[in-house]
C-alpha cells in the first residue's frame, strides 16, 4: 500500500499533518518531516508497529527538533536527586509527565520501551494523570538518556519548576473507602433486617436478639467513620453560623442511631439502621460521582509549572545546567530557541525575538537589542542569546505579579442554592415535629418522642443533597465530554448566575498564532510575490515567517547581498530585482507614526505597499458573540495594541466595551469595579496576563489549544476549539438548577407519605425500608434521564465519549502544527 | 437456629472478603486510572500481531 493519499494532500503515516512536498518517504510511507520518519525507522527496527496498527497516524509532529543538550540538566546530581522517586543499587524509579499521550497506540510504545533499549526495566502509563513511571537500571542508561528516548520516540517529558522537590501529595481515596464500607454494612443490615420485616414468631425471640445486636455492630463504622464527612461539613457550618446542608443531615442521622440504639437496647423495636446506612451509602455514593476530578488537568497551576527547571549558565564559556532556583544575579544565562526566559536580565549577546503573548497578551514578538531589559516569562524565538541577570527568578516582574496581594482570591464564595433551600426545609421541618409535639403531648404523651424522632428521621433532606450530587456529577460528565472541564460542581452554579462576560483578545478570541495578512497597495504578479517570499525566508523574524507562509511557497532563485538588520527588515537582490522589506522607515526613509503591524516592500527602490498584519479571530467567534450578546453585556479587554479596533467593534457592536493595552492589573480593576456594580462576571482568558482577572472573576475559564498546556489558575479549562458552544455550556448550567429542582419535588412527594405516617407516631421500619430506597433509586433515574436528555436538546452534535482522538482534536492538533511552523 | 447463626457467619463473612478485596484494589490504584487496564488487556505480542495481519 504506498501512501494514504486523497487527492493533492498526503497525510504523514507518523503524525497525520500535510506532508507538502512527498520527498520524505520510506517502506512506501511518506512523512512530513525527517523528524517523524526517524521516529518510525526506530519503532520499526524494533518491531513496535503495531504501534500505527491500533490508531492512524497517532504520533505527534516532529517537525520542531528538540535541542541537544535540552536534558543536560538531568545529570545534575541533586537536580536528579529531586526528581526521581526512589533509587537502590540496582535501579531507579522515576515518574515523567508527558503531555503527549493521548490514545491507546502511546499506550503501547510506552510500556514497550524495554523493546527500544535493554536498560528499561519497566514502564507503566498511568493514562487519566498522562504520566509514565519508569524503571531502569542507571548502569546502562542514564536518567537523561531516558528523557532523550522518551524525546526521540516523540514523547517529550515535561519537566517544570514546580516538580522541583515536590513529593507528589497522595491521592485522596478516603470517600472511596468509606463508600465501599457503608455498602458493605449497609447490604448486611438490610438482609439481616428481613426477618424483622417478614415477622418474628414468638418463639424466635433469641434469635432477634441476635439480629438487632449485628445490625448495631454493623452500624457502628457507618455513623463512626463513614458519615464523618457530613458531620464535619455541618459542625464547620454551625461554626460560622450559617446552616448548610449537612447540619440537618448529620442531625437525621444521629437522631437515627440514637432512637435506633434506644430500642434495640429497651427491647421495643429493630430501630433504623437499614435506613441509615442506606441514606448514608447513597450519599457518598453521590459525592464518588460528583467529585470525579480531571487529575491530567490542574486548575491551580502557579507561574512555577510554566518555568523549566533548569537553565544553561555560562561559567568559563561552558554552558552549565543550573536548577533555577540557584542562579543568581549576575550570572549569565544561555537562552535557546524556544526556552523560556527565567528572570529578569539584560541582553548581552545576540538578538532577542521575544514572544510574550502569554504573559502580556501581546500577539506579536518583541524585538530586543543589547543592552535592553528583558523580562522573565516571555519565549526566546529564533537564534540563541545571552542575558545577565539583575534580578532572582523569585524577585522577577512575573513572579511579583503572582504573589500580588491583590491577585489572591476574596474568600467571599458563592453559597449554593442548596444550602438556602435546606435551610427553609429545615424550618419548615422543625415546625412540623413541634406541632407533632404538642399535640401528641396533649392527646398522648407515650408518644411525643416517637413522633418528633421519626419525623426528623423520615424528612432528612437528604434527597436533596444526592438529587444535587448526582445531578452536578452527571452535568460535569457532560461538559467533560465536550471538552469544557469545570473545577468543581459548585462552577455549575455559578456559571447559571452569570450577566456579564469579559473576553480577553490575544489567545481568546484570536488565535495567538495565527495572523490575518492582507496586502494594500499596488498589484503584485505572482512572480514578485515568489521573490519576496524567497527573501523573507531568509529572515527569522516571526512576521517573516508568517508573510512566507502566507505567499505560500518560496522560489528557488539565489538571493544576493541579503541584509537583515534586526528590528527593521530585510533587504537583497533576487532574481535581479532589489527588494526591501521592513517597517515604514526602513523602506521609505521617512518617519510616520503607525498603529498596528505592517511589513512595506519596495521592489528596485519603489514603494510598491504593504502587508497588514492582524489577529485573525477564530472562526467560531462571529457566532458564538452573536448567541452571548441578546442575554449577556459583553467586553473585550486586550494587552495588545489597538489596531484591531475596527474589527472588534464591528463584531462587538458599539455597545460592549472593548479596552487595549491593559495590564495585567487593569483587568483585574476592570473585572472589581464590575463586581462592586452587582454584576455577576464571567472571565475567559488565556494567559499570565489575564490570572488576576480569572481569579477575581465569579467564573474563570481558561482557553487552551491543547488541555495539556499550560493554562492559568482558573475554575474551568475549556478547550479553544468549544469555544462557539460556550453559550450552550451556560444553558445547561441554567438547567442544572431546575433538574435539582425537580428531583428535590418529587422526593418532598415521598417526605409527605413518609410523614403522615411519622406525625402519627407509627413508622415502622419496613414503611422506611421502602421509601428510603424508592425516593432515592427514583431521584438517580430523574437526574440521569434529565440531564442526558437536556444535554442531547442542547449539544445537538455530542462528541464520543472516548478519550481518544474526538473530531474535536483536529482543531488542536492543527493549531498545534501551527505553533511548530511559526 | 443454630443454622441460621453459622449461615449469618458465613453471609457476612463472605461479604466482608469482597469488601477487603474493594478495599485492596482501592490501595493499589486500580481505580486510579480506568482507561490504560482495558486497552492495556488487548495489546496482542508480536506473533499474533502479525497473524492478526496477515488474515486481514
Amino acid at each position: 500500500m504506498p501512501t494514504a493519499a486523497t487527492g493533492k494532500q498526503t497525510a504523514c503515516y507518523h503524525c497525520g499533518e500535510n506532508c507538502q512536498e512527498r520527498k520524505i518517504a520510506t517502506d512506501g510511507k511518506y512523512f512530513c518531516c525527517e523528524g517523524c520518519k526517524m521516529v518510525y525507522q526506530l519503532l520499526n527496527q524494533s518491531g513496535l508497529c503495531e504501534y500505527y496498527d491500533l490508531n492512524g497516524q497517532p504520533g505527534t509532529s516532529q517537525r520542531m527538533a528538540v535541542r541537544k543538550d535540552k536534558f543536560a540538566f538531568l545529570e545534575v546530581d541533586h537536580i536528579q536527586r529531586q526528581l526521581i522517586s526512589f533509587t537502590d543499587e540496582k535501579q531507579t524509579h522515576i515518574t515523567f509527565y508527558l503531555p503527549q499521550i493521548h490514545c491507546s497506540s502511546c499506550l503501547y510504545l510506552l510500556e514497550n520501551l524495554h523493546k527500544l533499549h535493554t536498560g528499561v526495566i519497566s514502564a507503566i502509563v498511568n493514562f487519566t494523570r498522562k504520566e509514565v513511571a519508569i524503571v531502569f537500571d542507571h548502569h546502562t542508561i542514564s536518567l537523561r538518556e531516558v528523557a532523550e528516548l522518551l524525546t526521540s520516540i516523540g514523547y517529550e517529558p515535561y519537566i517544570s519548576l514546580n516538580n522541583l522537590g515536590l513529593k507528589k501529595s497522595p491521592v485522596n481515596r478516603q470517600l472511596l473507602y468509606r463508600m465501599g464500607i457503608a455498602g458493605f454494612c449497609f447490604a448486611n443490615i438490610m438482609l439481616i433486617s428481613f426477618p424483622e420485616y417478614l415477622g418474628l414468631e414468638g418463639s424466635e425471640k433469641a434469635l432477634q436478639g441476635i439480629f438487632r445486636t449485628l445490625n448495631f455492630i454493623l452500624a457502628l463504622p457507618v455513623v463512626f467513620y463513614c458519615a464523618v464527612p457530613f458531620f464535619s461539613s455541618g459542625w464547620k457550618a454551625l461554626k460560622h453560623k450559617h446552616l448548610n446542608i449537612d447540619a440537618p443531615i448529620s442531625l437525621a442521622i444521629l437522631i437515627t442511631f440514637c432512637r435506633s440504639v434506644y430500642e434495640v437496647a429497651s427491647g421495643t423495636g429493630g430501630g433504623y439502621f437499614d435506613s441509615m446506612s442506606g441514606i448514608v451509602f447513597f450519599m457518598l455514593v453521590g459525592r464518588v460521582f460528583q467529585d470525579k476530578t480531571y487529575q491530567q488537568l490542574s486548575f491551580e497551576r502557579d507561574f512555577t509549572s510554566y518555568f523549566p527547571v533548569a537553565v544553561s549558565v555560562l561559567k568559563e564559556d561552558k554552558e552549565i545546567p543550573t536548577a533555577l532556583p540557584e542562579i543568581k544575579v549576575g550570572d549569565t544565562l544561555v537562552i535557546h530557541n524556544e526556552e523560556l526566559i527565567p528572570a529578569d536580565g539584560i541582553l548581552t549577546r545576540g538578538k532577542g525575538f521575544i514572544d510574550y503573548s502569554f504573559v502580556t497578551g501581546e500577539s506579536l514578538p518583541v524585538t530586543k537589542e543589547m543592552g535592553e531589559i528583558v523580562y522573565a516569562g516571555g519565549k526566546q524565538t529564533g537564534s540563541v542569546m545571552e542575558i545577565l541577570v539583575v534580578k532572582e527568578v523569585a524577585q522577577s516582574y512575573l513572579a511579583k505579579l503572582w504573589s500580588d496581594n491583590d491577585f489572591k482570591r476574596n474568600e467571599e464564595k458563592n453559597i449554593s442554592f442548596v444550602h438556602l433551600l435546606s435551610r427553609w426545609f429545615t424550618y419548615i421541618l422543625l415546625g412540623i415535629a413541634t406541632s407533632a409535639a404538642v399535640y401528641w403531648s396533649l392527646v398522648d404523651s407515650s408518644k411525643v418522642w416517637n413522633a418528633i424522632t421519626a419525623v426528623l428521621i423520615v424528612a432528612c433532606p437528604c434527597a436533596l443533597l444526592l438529587s444535587n450530587t448526582f445531578t452536578n456529577g452527571v452535568i460535569l460528565r457532560i461538559l467533560g465530554r465536550n471538552k469544557f472541564y469545570l473545577r468543581n460542581a459548585q462552577v455549575i452554579e455559578d456559571m447559571a448566575r452569570i450577566d456579564h462576560i469579559v473576553f480577553d483578545k490575544t489567545g481568546t478570541l484570536a488565535s495567538a498564532h495565527e495572523q490575518q495578512i492582507e496586502y494594500f497597495g499596488k498589484t503584485l504578479s505572482k512572480r514578485q510575490l515568489l521573490q519576496i517570499a524567497t527573501l523573507a525566508a531568509g529572515s527569522n523574524h516571526p512576521l517573516s515567517k508568517a508573510l512566507v507562509k502566507y505567499i505560500g511557497r518560496k522560489g528557488k532563485m539565489p538571493v544576493n547581498d541579503f541584509h537583515e538588520i534586526t528590528g527593521r527588515g530585510v533587504e537583497g537582490i533576487v532574481g535581479d530585482h532589489y527588494i526591501k522589506l521592513g517597517s515604514y522607515h526602513y523602506v521609505t526613509g521617512k518617519e510616520k507614526h503607525l498603529e498596528g503591524t505592517a511589513v512595506y516592500i519596495s521592489y528596485d527602490h519603489e514603494v510598491q505597499g504593504c502587508f497588514q498584519f492582524s489577529n485573525q479571530f477564530r472562526e467560531s467567534v462571529p457566532a458564538l458573540v452573536k448567541n452571548l450578546k441578546p442575554q449577556y453585556s459583553l467586553s473585550v479587554l486586550s494587552g495588545d495594541n489597538a489596531a484591531g479596533k475596527t474589527n472588534l467593534e464591528q463584531l462587538l457592536g458599539h455597545d460592549s466595551v472593548i479596552l487595549f493595552q491593559q495590564k495585567p492589573e487593569d483587568k483585574l480593576r476592570y473585572i472589581q469595579s464590575l463586581q462592586k456594580h452587582g454584576k455577576k462576571v464571567m472571565m475567559v482568558g488565556d494567559g499570565l496576563n489575564d490570572a488576576g482577572a480569572l481569579q477575581q472573576s465569579n467564573v474563570g475559564i481558561a482557553v487552551a489549544e491543547d488541555c495539556n498546556n499550560f493554562t492559568p489558575a482558573s475554575d474551568a479549562i475549556i478547550e479553544a476549539g468549544q469555544l462557539s458552544k460556550l453559550p450552550t455550556f451556560i444553558r445547561l448550567c441554567k438547567v442544572n438548577k431546575r433538574i435539582v429542582i425537580a428531583s428535590f419535588i418529587l422526593s418532598i412527594a415521598y417526605n409527605i407519605v413518609g410523614l403522615s405516617f411519622a406525625v402519627q407516631g407509627d413508622l415502622s421500619p419496613l414503611i422506611a425500608a421502602i421509601l428510603m430506597p424508592a425516593s432515592s433509586l427514583s431521584i438517580l433515574l430523574v437526574t440521569f434521564g434529565s440531564g442526558h436528555l437536556a444535554a442531547r436538546l442542547l449539544i445537538k452534535s455530542p462528541l464520543p465519549a472516548s478519550p481518544g482522538r474526538g473530531r474535536s482534536n483536529t482543531t488542536s492538533r492543527q493549531s498545534r502544527a501551527n505553533t511548530h511552523r511559526m | 437456629m443454630s443454622a441460621i447463626v453459622i449461615l449469618l457467619v458465613a453471609s457476612i463473612s463472605v461479604s466482608a472478603i469482597f469488601l477487603a478485596a474493594f478495599i485492596w484494589s482501592v490501595r493499589s490504584g486500580q481505580l486510579d486510572d480506568d482507561f490504560s487496564p482495558p486497552q492495556r488487556i488487548l495489546f496482542d505480542n508480536q506473533v499474533t500481531t502479525q497473524t492478526n495481519n496477515n488474515q486481514q
